[in-house]
């Protein structure tokens, strides 16, 4: 793990870094730039040294806790902090609501194969995926928000977890989607096993047989798309959290991007790295509890 | 179930650890005589560093500077209790006594030397460092190369604390417009002992003062400073500047009334604001302008007539009324309408659509080869719909039939122009600093030019302008550049911005001033 994560940002710091256009002379925009505060800024950001000396520097400061400076003096370490607290609530709120609303619907189509309640999740489903995402986000923002009133039309004002609510059940609703329908497949694929017949004719419930035995079978492919969906889910959605005025790490690293901020750039890519290790970290151990075939050693 | 055992400790983990450092709600409060304003999230927050319009917002509540502009855009004094000179060269300007910052420490001439020294100086790298470019002693703090040996300007002598005596390199009679620009203004001692934590809650001298730190991205809070002796004291009780990621965001919270004031109604939204609002919608005209300019350093542009046919055959009415829903108005002028100086008339013909003129004087100049290119930031995607238009109306009127665009990342648009890398005529743009033709015509003369143009004469005219002892004798060598500039056009204007403002029922005292960064007097507004 510690190697990918050198390596990775090694690679952003390199791509970053070394790509052409100049941040300095866009801090001033249209407004005049004197070539003294020009050379003044970029020996302050050590852009003036030759790209293996600052890397060295960011190295150093990051041996110290410090990712560095934005463009306009603020620690990238404060950034990343603040943003990142409203990304994962946000993100959290979506996985709780896919999770126990895609695979309880997932059941509830699984068991009844065909009938209407099957057709209503299938179908619902692909509607849900077929439209884009910030299509239900404006109207969601719209009929719930602004004309029900039900929930908050934006910002944090109403903390967790009222202000992320709504957008989290947007954000969550597209891979809700796909794990109702993943549980589903995996559920009646898993019915037509010999053990389900031979639990049944031993005289067990339909019930006990679902939840003690298939189930956990069934969701081996659903923790696989949870686990990999909470590290995208908590590597910020920049649509969602910009309708829903969410100050997210998606919103802030399309910004640091968009002026050429490395070290913001960098800071958040590495932060987002992490994540995702740690996630897929998650579901490999997952996997070991699920299924008693597949054990460490 | 283990499954759904280890499936909950999971997620109990990761919500308590997202929740731990939970700050909470914070909604602005009802009862008390506070109201809200839309903001995006500022660069800056020290005056001297701030030119984008969401820092000076904030530091119009917080700060007061020397001079003032009154409804009309005249400078008139704030916190100066009279600023003059004789020769436009060597200025007196007297404090008004008994001033203070928020800390309670007093407003001296020193407060001005020392945010202005700060500002000049090269080492801190500051936005507004150019602003103080006429003050002799300027070029040893922004030396051609290497560090300054000197820190502050020869030019600034603190004669007593109620005094301070400015020394221009050259006379520069419209230095009280300056003085009322929102950089200059001062800064308590206590700002200079740790400039990074002063920035995150900054000491001012004006009407309100921080309540509470800079909450990034969220909101910045403020309240009535009790202590305030300045000519504007707050009616309310403090302002909230609240924090969008975007405007469409600040409108929706507008729309939900969950704001008080939203400034940058965007042009899209602006016919069902206007429904929504009624007699609660302000459109307050801009100093903002967008220019196409032309890149003279390139050959094939280098005829002035080639240049006015393609201003001709630019129907800006249409593109304005298809593109920002007829929010902005066309113009003929280098100059914005609120500026003193101002003529609806004076590039004439030349800016006036006439398709067959354009078509005419595009033969006579010898048509263009080859492929157009034009050049844009990826900024706003406003940006590439009027150059479509653009691009049309020039296939059209005057047969360029090989067009192509060339959308350039933001952060390297600039970059690219003062380089001289402009592959065709691009968009410029120019907000303004203060009310004064001479902020609109200098950049267009002065040495290096962006656009390529050679501005002796018209900056020749400036200088004139500048040491005139009477406004009129100014304004009259101004018009004389502007003519100059519009003659040769290395630029058309193309339109003026509007603003389009909202504010909810809650709050009174409203009134529009296209002069002050907030487009209202945020002192002068009131909460029922």
């Amino acid at each position: 793990m510690v190697p990918v994560l050198i390596g990775t940002t090694l690679l952003i710091y390199l791509a970053v870094f070394a790509l052409p256009g100049d941040p300095i002379r866009a801090l001033g925009g249209d407004k005049p730039m004197p070539p003294a505060v020009y050379a003044s800024l970029r020996h302050h950001y050590h852009l003036d040294q030759p790209l293996i000396v600052q890397y060295g520097h960011y190295l150093w400061g990051l041996v110290h806790g410090d990712f560095g400076e934005t463009l306009n003096g603020q620690s990238v370490g404060d950034v990343m902090k603040t943003d990142w607290a409203v990304t994962a609530r946000l993100g959290v709120t979506a996985w709780i609501f896919e999770l126990v609303v895609g695979i309880a619907l997932g059941v509830w189509a699984g068991r009844r194969k065909g009938g209407v309640v099957d057709t209503l999740v299938l179908s619902g489903t692909t509607l849900v995926i077929a439209v884009p995402t910030f299509v239900l986000a404006y109207c969601a923002q719209l009929i719930f928000g602004l004309k029900l009133g039900w929930f908050p039309t934006a910002g944090t004002d109403d903390g967790w977890p009222y202000s992320y609510l709504l957008p989290g059940i947007v954000l969550g609703s597209a891979s809700l989607a796909y794990i109702a329908r993943l549980t589903r497949t995996s559920l009646v694929e898993n019915f037509r096993a010999d053990y389900v017949r031979t639990a049944v004719a031993k005289g067990l419930t339909r019930r006990r047989v679902l939840v003690r035995h298939t189930l956990r079978n069934s969701l081996i492919p659903v923790v696989t798309y949870l686990g990999v969906d909470l590290g995208h889910l908590m590597a910020g959605a920049i649509v969602i959290e910009g309708i829903f005025n969410l100050p997210g790490i998606g919103g802030q690293i399309f910004t640091a991007i968009q002026i050429k901020d490395g070290p913001t750039v960098v800071g958040i890519a590495t932060l987002l790295v992490l994540v995702y290790l740690f996630a897929n970290l998650v579901v490999d151990l997952l996997y070991g509890v699920l299924d008693p075939r597949i054990r460490y050693e | 179930m283990k499954v759904k055992g280890m499936l909950v400790g999971v997620v109990a983990v990761a919500m308590a650890a997202s929740v731990s450092a939970c700050g909470g709600g914070g909604g602005s409060d009802s009862k008390s005589k506070t109201f809200t304003f839309a903001n995006i999230e500022p660069e800056h927050l020290i005056p001297g560093n701030t030119n984008d319009a969401y820092g000076l917002n904030v530091e119009t509540a917080l700060f007061d500077t020397l001079m003032a502009l009154d409804a009309s855009g005249k400078p008139v004094p704030q916190d100066a209790a009279s600023v003059e000179s004789p020769d436009q060269k060597v200025w007196t300007i007297k404090i008004k006594p008994g001033l203070t910052f928020h800390n309670g420490e007093p407003v001296t001439a020193q407060s001005f030397a020392d945010a202005w020294n700060a500002t000049a100086d090269a080492t801190n790298g500051w936005g507004n460092n150019y602003y103080l470019s006429t003050i002799e002693g300027y070029d040893d703090l922004n030396p051609e190369s290497g560090k300054p040996k000197t820190h502050t300007l020869k030019g600034l002598k603190v004669v007593d604390p109620q005094t301070l005596q400015v020394t221009l390199k050259q006379p520069f009679s419209q230095l009280p417009y300056v003085l009322a620009f929102i950089g200059t203004a001062p800064m308590p001692k206590a700002a200079f002992t740790d400039l990074k934590a002063y920035e995150q809650k900054p000491i001012g001298n004006g009407p309100f003062m921080m309540d509470g730190s800079w909450e990034h991205n969220r909101q910045i809070k403020t309240k009535k400073y009790d202590g305030y002796k300045g000519p504007r004291p707050a009616k309310s009780a403090g302002v909230v500047f609240k924090t969008y990621a975007s405007r469409d965001a600040a409108y929706t919270d507008l729309r939900a009334g969950n704001v008080d004031f939203d400034t940058q109604i965007p042009a899209a939204k602006v016919p069902e604001a206007k429904r929504f609002l009624g007699d609660r919608f302000l459109s307050v005209p801009s100093g903002t302008m967008d220019f196409l300019e032309f890149p003279l350093y390139d050959p094939a542009f280098k005829n002035p007539d080639l240049r006015k046919a393609i201003s001709m055959a630019i129907d800006r009415q249409a593109i304005v009324n298809a593109v920002y829903n007829g929010t902005f108005k066309p113009t003929g002028s280098l100059l914005a309408p609120i500026v003193p100086g101002y003529r609806a008339t004076a590039c004439g013909e030349a800016c006036t659509y006439n398709p067959q003129a354009a078509k005419q004087l595009f033969d006579k100049a010898g048509g263009f080869k080859g492929t157009m290119h034009l050049m844009f930031s990826n900024a706003d995607p406003t940006y590439e719909q009027w150059m479509t238009d653009v691009a049309n109306q020039l296939k059209q009127n005057l047969g360029i039939s090989n067009i192509t665009f060339d959308k350039v990342q933001a952060s390297d648009y600039i970059g690219r122009l003062i380089d001289h890398k402009g592959t065709g005529p691009y968009r410029s743009n120019w907000t303004m600093d203060y009310p004064s033709p001479e902020d609109y015509l200098t950049p267009r003369c002065s040495k290096p030019s962006r656009s390529g143009y050679d501005g002796t004469a018209c900056e020749a005219l400036i200088m004139k302008a500048n040491a005139a002892k009477t406004p009129q004798e100014a304004q009259q060598y101004y018009q004389q550049a502007e003519d100059l500039v519009l003659k040769d056009m290395p630029l058309t204007p193309l339109w003026n911005w509007q603003d389009q403002a909202g504010h909810s029922s809650h709050i009174g005292g409203v009134h529009a001033d296209p002069y002050v960064t907030t487009l209202v007097h945020l002192d002068q507004v009131t909460v029922k």
